[in-house]
């Protein structure tokens, strides 16, 4: 009884209260949370040092022993300004071009992909499975062999150093985000097609009004990956553009780093500042995103 | 033979194996139908014929041809591919170097990203977090990714080697400008992005039914078995899947690489960071010899597609599906 009233305070009921499982548990959840926390720190100590770096004036040394992993001494934030406002390296330039990138893939990728997916989904017709079987194995075809001639056809086409190559294939789908969509709008009900359809829907009023609307949560993950994929591109970027007013952040950053000499601070800063979008758009979509990432992997 | 009416607008018979390809159209669809869905396919197809089948027929042509920027080449027939097998020391250093790169990480990347999901699949308070903090690296650009580690591991002030010295070791690598040890950066680098893996493996042990362990406990089983015996096979298509992504990934690495090693494309100190995309990059791109670097890049796609193929094969025997 005595127990009863006054529980005594063992590992056990600590852990049960915590939320661990029962049963000689602490041992093992410290070991599990000591390797997450080394990795943690793995992950966490490069961006502090980052940051750490670029909030250091000019006169500060920026490299330091031992290495300081988090901004304890300066808290220079006009090395962000400096950054930013450089004539000749025009951040915010590169950032708008980015962004302009970024949007028309965004909407070229959440119209094409749900465009093409829609007909894989829910309509009838001949040859449907063997144009599917298509798409997948276009899913496996290795991007270095398209590398050369599409740039030869590109540059034929008097495309290169335009925005062009970068946005217009976004407009003709990619198998990865189709088969993503097909596999979300065909958990829709087919209710909803038919009872449209009898209300004298025609194809195109269905998959505006019904099917796009309902297959919103899988065309964010589109938008999200888009996004990501757009604004981390280096390799677009670099093969298709020529004049510097026209670089995108990434590849703006890569040139700088071929350049730089010893502004190691300025170079952080941009470097900062180029991930931050990402990372907004990384914490915002977090759920979605891995919840589209988890259900490829288990699906392939 | 009754013909509903308007079920097919052309009376040409169709050529047997056209009909036995594409079938008749099915049961209960309308001509409507059909045209609406090609319709709606219309910005596939037309990509697939503009973006992929022309430039793959053209890469076959290239390939045959002294094709440079800027100057059309003429047919050499199988001329770049002899001179690749026989006459070009970078493509088989290129060649060994991406192989190594391959299988040093595939397995070593696939290894870390298991161990931690099955760290963060512990029913344990603030597992998300750790998912959350472990999952950044992999929506970063690789551009960020790579200045931040080629500052961080610079051989004379990097905070790495100020972090290995303070703890002792007087005179740690050089490097990304070492060449023994320049790959080892590369990888170290990778690790870094391990928590993208990871989650993928995460969702594929969340999806094994919990009663298969407590079966196993019932039966006795310690935690080893349990993982040789249940989670092991019942993962096996989510291992075969990021298997074969790691794979085709560490074949064509190439974008940090030029981030490390300049836009000239040099292959690092001693060629040491010559990878096959890297050496690619810089026949095609840097000196302009297209239809070279087309040759470069059939080659490797066959090595791909073997790789691949080997990795279906060994499927057979490795990977369980609970349908089958």
């Amino acid at each position: 009884m005595a127990e009863r009233t006054f529980p005594r305070l063992s590992a056990r009921a600590t852990g049960k209260r915590l939320g661990l499982p029962p049963g000689g548990s602490l041992l093992h959840a410290a070991l599990v949370y000591g390797l997450l926390l080394v990795m943690t720190a793995f992950i966490l100590l490069p961006l502090g040092w980052m940051l750490t770096a670029a909030l250091k004036p000019d006169t500060a040394p920026v490299f330091t022993f031992p290495p300081e992993w988090f901004p304890t001494e300066y808290f220079h934030w006009q090395t962000f300004v400096e950054t930013l406002t450089a004539t000749d390296d025009p951040y915010l330039q590169y950032a708008f071009n980015t962004s302009i990138l970024v949007f028309v893939n965004m909407v070229g990728a959440v119209l094409s992909n749900s465009l093409i997916a829609y007909p894989f989904a829910r309509l009838r017709f001949r040859g449907r499975n063997l144009l599917f079987s298509l798409l997948i194995a276009t899913l496996l075809l290795p991007g270095p062999v398209l590398l050369i001639p599409q740039f030869l056809l590109f540059f034929n086409l008097g495309w290169y150093g335009t925005y062009l190559p970068l946005t217009v294939p976004a407009f003709a789908g990619s198998a990865f985000f189709v088969f993503l969509l097909r596999q979300y709008m065909r958990t829709i009900p087919k209710e909803l097609d038919e009872a449209a359809r009898i209300d004298g829907a025609g194809h195109w009023t269905i998959y505006w009004r019904i099917i796009l609307p309902l297959t919103a949560p899988a065309l964010t993950v589109v938008a999200v990956f888009t996004f990501l994929g757009t604004w981390n591109d280096f390799f677009g970027p670099l093969l298709y553009l020529d004049d510097p007013e026209e670089f995108t952040m990434a590849l703006a950053l890569a040139t700088k780093r071929s350049r730089v000499g010893t502004e190691w601070n300025l170079l952080m800063a941009a470097n900062l500042l180029s991930i931050i979008p990402p990372l907004v758009v990384y914490f915002l979509a977090q759920k979605k995103l891995i919840g589209g990432i988890a259900s490829v992997g288990i699906r392939g | 033979m009754s013909r509903l009416p308007g079920s097919g607008a052309s009376t040409a018979p169709r050529p047997a194996y056209l009909s036995r390809l594409i079938g008749r159209r099915p049961a209960g669809s309308s001509q409507g139908e059909e045209r609406a869905a090609f319709l709606f396919l219309v910005p596939w197809l037309a990509g697939l014929i503009f973006f992929l089948a022309v430039p793959l027929g053209y890469a076959v042509w290239i390939s045959m041809t002294d094709e440079q920027l800027l100057r059309s080449g003429r047919f050499i027939g199988l001329d770049n591919y002899v001179e690749i097998f026989t006459r070009d020391p970078s493509f088989l250093h290129s060649l060994r170097i991406t192989l190594q790169w391959v299988v040093l990480t595939t397995p070593l990347f696939m290894a870390a990203g298991l161990g931690l999901s099955l760290l963060l699949n512990q029913k344990l308070p603030g597992m998300n977090v750790f998912r959350t903090i472990l999952y950044i690296p992999a929506v970063l650009s690789g551009v960020a990714v790579a200045i931040l580690w080629v500052v961080l591991l610079n051989g004379d002030a990097g905070a790495v080697n100020q972090l290995l010295a303070s703890l002792g070791w007087t005179n740690p690598p050089n490097w990304f400008e070492d060449a023994d040890w320049a790959m080892a950066a590369v990888a170290i680098m990778g690790m870094w992005g391990v928590g993208g893996g990871a989650v993928i493996f995460l969702a594929g042990l969340q999806n094994i039914p919990p009663h298969l362990y407590e079966a196993a406990s019932i039966d006795g089983a310690g935690p080893l078995a349990k993982f040789r015996h249940i989670t092991l096979p019942m993962l096996s298509p989510t291992l075969f899947f990021l298997f074969i992504n790691a794979l085709i990934d560490s074949l064509v690495i190439i974008g940090p690489l030029i981030v490390i090693v300049g836009r000239s494309g040099s292959g690092g100190p001693e060629d040491s960071l010559l990878f096959y995309m890297l050496y690619l990059y810089r026949v095609g791109f840097v000196e302009g010899q297209l239809g070279y670097g087309a040759a470069l890049a059939w080659i490797l796609t066959v090595i791909g597609c073997i790789l691949v193929y080997l990795t279906f094969k060994a499927e057979k025997r490795f990977v369980y599906y609970e349908t089958e």
